[in-house]
């Protein structure tokens, strides 16, 4: 066996190493959620549909539904909202009327935006109700999400767009289309990029617990409009699981994999969604 | 000859750090609804020369086109027409075909639906007539529906030639359109190209010299972003004047 030869396998096994670390983790953290958290979906199936009861978390007994509609609640819009303005950013970035430079000292602005932690967007949205003089609420909520969320979406929504080739452009150009229906085509042509941009988003947005604690709230109330309280689930799971009741601190575990469950139905549904526009598109599936 | 397309005094410089004139001061004539080939040494101009007829270089920063430019009668850079229904005026075929991500029905309805010409049964007329003078509807008929990236590279540039007659053009470019195609389809689309000459005004970039020679009526030869021949093609292959021309059509000139 001679040099090279050994330098590739030890390279090979590197990789298998990094591979296996993560399957393992993966693994890992399905597995001790479904373990701890398992047999009260299986004994108490209702804490997935039934509103908490009277101090539910002093172990008084109800279920979490309010959480999970309150995620939902918060995280459907803020994503809508950010995929929104993000396009928007994307395709000015790349527009001709763009300059390189602009175009350049926004991509640094973004990376910047995204490295920021969650809780100073929570920070921030906070200030703005504060001085507003108005509670913590879904709407805030919202606000921090999609703020939050609006670096990630743009970034990926960017690349893909960049990523569709000039000429496929120029032939469009050269059909007579306006700027704005060539916009068109090119984010059909980056559809897939994009998608896995907003997905990505979403995931980011469904599990943060720093920007909503303090914007949209942590009650036991049920998501009943716009300007009232909602708890999201990273936040309820954080909140059972600094309980002092082993029966709460186990609806942490259920919470957990209930959340766990959503995002991996969330990303399959897309997944259909793009890989079926991914069909049309030159070089895709 | 009765000329369409009337080329005065045209200079297009890329700017920037480096700063390059890739075409010097072209004035050249290019005849109707017959097929024009640009031909020279790579790095001469020809893309750059037949990107300026339909304006393509205004997406680009940087690129500075002056002179004049006369199509049917009028000067398109300083026309007041919208450059996109110039665009529509003037079509262009890449070296590559990249249909839209969309069936192939819908790639050729598209530009008749933007341009508001044609809907419902008329659309369906139009798609059959286009895709009919591209050679490719009994191909495709029975798939209308599926997507244009299952077709093959060779059907794919078809189809981008009939979604460009689509818009009923006055002035086709190819810009060397077989570039990407195995010699069978490239066969097949110098076939349509041929076709084609006699309702379109065709210009045609080519590095292939045996490809101008089997195809066009009239030749622009092009050394270093200067004209420096240009005329009916069988004098230009057969009695070219210019000693540079002499070279490249024997084949002996450095890049060709």
């Amino acid at each position: 066996m001679n040099r090279r030869h050994l330098e590739q396998q030890v390279a090979l096994c590197a990789m298998y190493g990094a591979l296996v670390m993560v399957v393992v983790s993966l693994l890992l953290i399905i597995g001790v959620t479904v373990l701890r958290g398992g047999h009260v979906l299986v004994t108490r199936p209702e804490v997935v549909v039934t509103p908490p009861g009277p101090r539910y978390l002093l172990g008084g007994g109800g279920g979490f539904v309010h959480a999970i509609l309150g995620s939902l609640y918060l995280v459907l819009p803020a994503t809508l909202l950010a995929s929104g303005i993000a396009m928007g950013i994307a395709l000015y970035l790349q527009s001709d009327y763009t300059s390189r430079r602009t175009a350049g000292a926004i991509r640094n602005l973004l990376d910047a935006l995204w490295g920021t932690p969650s809780i100073v967007y929570g920070m921030f949205v906070l200030t703005i109700l504060i001085s507003l003089q108005q509670r913590a609420s879904l709407l805030a909520g919202i606000a921090a999400l999609t703020l939050l969320e609006i670096p990630i979406i743009a970034r990926y929504a960017d690349a893909a767009v960049q990523a569709v080739p000039p000429m496929a452009k120029e032939t469009s150009y050269a059909l007579g289309t306006t700027r704005w229906e060539n916009s068109q085509v090119v984010i059909r042509y980056a559809l897939p990029g994009i998608a896995t941009g907003v997905l990505i988003g979403l995931g980011r947005g469904i599990g943060d617990a720093a920007s909503v604690i303090f914007t949209a709230g942590a009650g036991n109330n049920m998501p009943s409009g716009l300007l009232e309280g909602v708890t999201a689930l990273p936040v309820l799971i954080f909140q059972q699981a600094s309980s002092f009741y082993p029966s709460v601190r186990e609806q942490a575990y259920a919470a957990s994999f209930v959340l766990i469950v959503i995002v991996l139905v969330l990303n399959v549904a897309s997944r259909l969604v793009t890989n079926y526009f991914a069909r049309y598109i030159p070089g895709g599936r | 000859m009765e000329s369409e397309i009337q080329i005065r005094d045209l200079t297009i410089t890329y700017g920037g750090r480096h700063h390059v004139v890739a075409v010097n001061n072209v004035s050249v004539d290019i005849p109707r609804n017959r097929l024009t080939a640009i031909i020279g040494p790579s790095g001469c101009g020809k893309t750059t020369l037949l990107k300026a007829l339909n304006r393509l270089h205004d997406i680009k920063e940087g690129v500075q086109v002056r002179g004049h430019i006369v199509i049917g009668g009028e000067d398109i850079y300083q026309s007041r027409l919208p450059v996109f229904e110039l665009r529509r005026r003037v079509g262009l075929i890449g070296q590559k075909p990249y249909p839209l991500p969309a069936s192939i029905y819908d790639n050729v309805a598209y530009g008749p639906r933007i341009h508001r010409r044609a809907k419902g049964g008329e659309l369906n007329e139009v798609v059959e007539r286009c895709l009919r003078q591209a050679h490719l509807w009994e191909e495709v008929e029975d798939r209308l529906d599926s997507p244009a990236a299952g077709l093959s590279v060779g059907q794919q540039q078809r189809l981008c030639i009939a979604r460009a007659l689509a818009v009923e053009p006055e002035v086709i470019l190819c810009d060397e359109v077989t570039s990407a195609l195995d010699p069978l389809s490239s066969q097949k689309v110098e076939n349509l190209l041929r076709s084609l000459r006699e309702k379109y005004t065709m210009v045609m970039v080519t590095h292939i010299l045996r490809q101008a020679r089997r195809l066009a009526d009239y030749v622009i030869v092009m050394y270093m972003g200067e004209v420096i021949e240009a005329g009916e093609a069988q004098e230009v292959f057969g009695n070219p004047r210019h000693e540079k021309t002499r070279e490249y059509v024997k084949g002996i000139m450095a890049g060709a």
